[in-house]
C-alpha cells in the first residue's frame, strides 16, 4: 500500500490525477488513500514533488 | 444553503468563482462549494498572468497585483541569456498576482452577485439519475447533505475527482504532469519587472525554473520538471530547486513553501456530459508550455456559465446542448493556443541541452521585427542543421503548422 509521510506532504494534490485507479483524494488538508482501490503501482510516488509518498509492499 | 439550485459549482478557485459570479449575474440560483476553509490558500501557483488576458475579466487592482512585468529573460543551459521584450517579440507581458487576495476577491464578487458560498465543504459524490448529473452529496461539519442542481460545474482543480466519479476519464499521464516546488523568497537581488526562465536538463529536466518577482527583492522562485523525471531522492523538484537557490540566492530567505502539479497534456476529450460542465485545471486547459492556467480558468468558467445559463433557461442540460461550451472554447484564442503550444511542447521535450543552446543562441540573433515561425524554422535549419535533423520533418512541420 501507499504510505503518506504527513511530515513531508504539503497536500498539493499533484499525485491525485496521475493515479490510474482514482485511489487518492485530497480532502481539505490531508491526502486520503483508498487501500481497497490502490494497486501499489507507485506512479503517485514518482509524481510527488517532495518525496512524501512511499510504497510499502 | 437551500436543497435545490439552478447551478452547483464545485471548487472556489478562479474558474469556479468566475462561473458562479457570471451565472448569479444572469439570475440563476447558484451554490459554490470550496473544500478548503479559505479560498486561495494554500497557494499552488507561480501567480503569473498575461496583462491583456486578465483585463478581459478584471480591472487590475493594487491589492492583488504584486508586480508588473515588462520583459522576460530566457536562460539557455549554457548560461546564455536572451531577452524577450514586447517591442521586439510581441511577447506577452504580465502581472504577478497575490493569489491569496485575488482568489478571495473573485469569491467576494460571486457572493456579491448573489451566489451562495459554502467553505470547508466537500462534494463527496455526484447525484446521478439515469446517467445525468443532478447535483452532489456535500459533506460539511460532519454531516452529508444532498443538494440538487439542474447543472453542475466541476471546477475542482488539478486534483479533480468529481468528473471522474461522473464517468469522465481525467487521468493525466505521468510524463504530462509537471511536478513543481516553489519558494516565496525575499532578500534576493532580482529585476523586479522581469521574469526569468532557466532551461536545461541539469536545471529542470522536462521543465524550467522560474523567477517571478513579487516586488523589490522578493519573488516566487520555483521549478517544474516532467513527472517521469523525478521520483527518487536527489532528483525531485525540491532537490533541484534547493540546488538552484543555493547557487543563485544563497543568502535569500524562504518565507513560504509551495508544492503543486500542473497538467501539460491535451485538454479532456470532452468537457461536458449530461448535466455537467468541466472548467479550468479540472478540464486540463493549463498551458502545455508555460503551465499557466489563470486565464484559462477564468475564460472557461465564464463561457461555461454563459452556455449553462441558457441551457438551464431552456430546460435542456443534455450533453448535446452543453456542447456549445466545448466547441466555443476550443475555437477561441485559448483553444488554439493550447493546441499550438501542445505541439511545440512535444517537440521541445525531446531536445537535449546542446539543441536548446543552439536554438536559443540562433533565435537571439534573429531580427525580432521579422519574427515568425517560418523565419524561426528557416533560422533553425540554416544555423543548426543538426537540430533540424533531430526535429525531423514532422517536428519542423508541427512547428510551422502550429502558428
Amino acid at each position: 500500500m501507499i504510505i503518506v509521510r504527513r511530515d513531508i506532504c504539503a497536500y498539493c494534490g499533484c499525485c491525485i490525477s496521475v493515479c490510474p485507479e482514482g485511489a487518492l483524494e485530497l480532502i481539505d488538508a490531508y491526502l486520503d488513500v483508498d487501500a481497497n482501490t490502490c494497486i501499489t503501482c507507485g506512479i503517485c510516488v514518482r509524481a510527488c514533488p517532495l518525496g512524501a509518498l512511499e510504497v510499502k509492499k | 444553503m437551500k436543497s435545490t439550485y439552478d447551478m452547483l459549482v464545485i471548487g472556489g478557485g478562479p474558474g469556479g468563482a468566475y462561473a458562479a459570479k457570471t451565472a448569479a449575474e444572469k439570475g440563476l440560483s447558484v451554490l459554490m462549494v470550496e473544500k478548503r476553509p479559505a479560498p486561495g490558500v494554500p497557494v499552488r501557483c507561480a501567480e503569473g498572468v498575461g496583462k491583456e488576458l486578465l483585463r478581459e475579466f478584471m480591472k487590475p487592482d493594487e491589492r492583488w497585483v504584486a508586480a508588473e512585468i515588462e520583459r522576460a529573460h530566457l536562460i539557455a543551459p549554457d548560461g546564455f541569456r536572451m531577452e524577450l521584450n514586447p517591442e521586439k517579440a510581441g511577447a506577452e507581458v504580465g502581472y504577478v498576482l497575490h493569489r491569496k487576495v485575488f482568489d478571495r476577491e473573485l469569491v467576494w464578487q460571486a457572493a456579491a452577485a448573489g451566489a451562495d458560498i459554502m467553505v470547508k465543504t466537500r462534494a463527496c459524490s455526484p447525484v446521478m439519475e439515469n446517467g445525468v448529473v443532478k447535483g452532489a452529496l456535500l459533506e460539511y461539519n460532519g454531516t452529508v447533505t444532498e443538494v440538487k442542481a439542474d447543472l453542475t460545474i466541476a471546477a475542482d482543480g488539478v486534483e479533480s475527482k468529481f468528473s471522474r466519479w461522473c464517468g469522465v476519464n481525467t487521468t493525466v499521464p505521468l510524463r504530462e504532469m509537471e511536478t513543481c516546488a516553489q519558494y516565496l523568497m525575499t532578500g534576493i537581488d532580482i529585476d523586479p519587472h522581469a521574469t526569468e526562465f532557466f532551461t536545461g536538463n541539469d536545471v529542470a529536466p522536462g521543465g524550467y525554473v522560474w523567477i517571478f518577482p513579487k516586488g523589490e527583492k522578493t519573488a516566487n522562485v520555483g521549478i517544474g520538471i516532467g513527472g517521469d523525471r523525478g521520483g527518487k531522492p536527489g532528483i525531485r523538484p525540491k532537490d533541484y530547486l534547493d540546488r538552484f537557490v543555493q547557487k543563485h540566492f544563497p543568502n535569500g530567505k524562504t518565507i513560504e513553501l509551495i508544492a503543486g502539479g500542473v497538467s501539460i497534456c491535451r485538454p479532456l476529450e470532452s468537457t461536458v456530459a449530461d448535466g455537467l460542465m468541466i472548467v479550468g485545471d479540472a478540464a486540463r486547459v493549463s498551458d502545455p508550455i508555460t503551465g499557466g492556467g489563470i486565464y484559462a480558468a477564468l475564460y472557461t468558467g465564464k463561457t461555461a456559465a454563459d452556455v449553462g445559463a441558457d441551457a438551464v433557461a431552456k430546460g435542456d442540460v443534455s450533453k448535446k446542448n452543453l456542447m456549445k461550451y466545448d466547441e466555443t472554447w476550443r475555437a477561441s484564442y485559448l483553444g488554439k493556443a493550447l493546441d499550438r503550444n501542445y505541439q511545440i511542447k512535444e517537440v521541445f521535450v525531446k531536445l537535449n541541452d546542446d539543441d536548446l543552446n543552439a536554438i536559443i543562441h540562433s533565435v537571439a540573433k534573429m531580427n525580432m521585427s521579422e519574427f515568425n515561425t517560418l523565419n524561426l524554422v528557416k533560422n533553425i535549419i540554416t544555423a543548426n542543421p543538426k537540430v533540424a535533423l533531430k526535429l525531423g520533418k514532422a517536428g519542423l512541420k508541427s512547428l510551422i503548422d502550429s502558428f
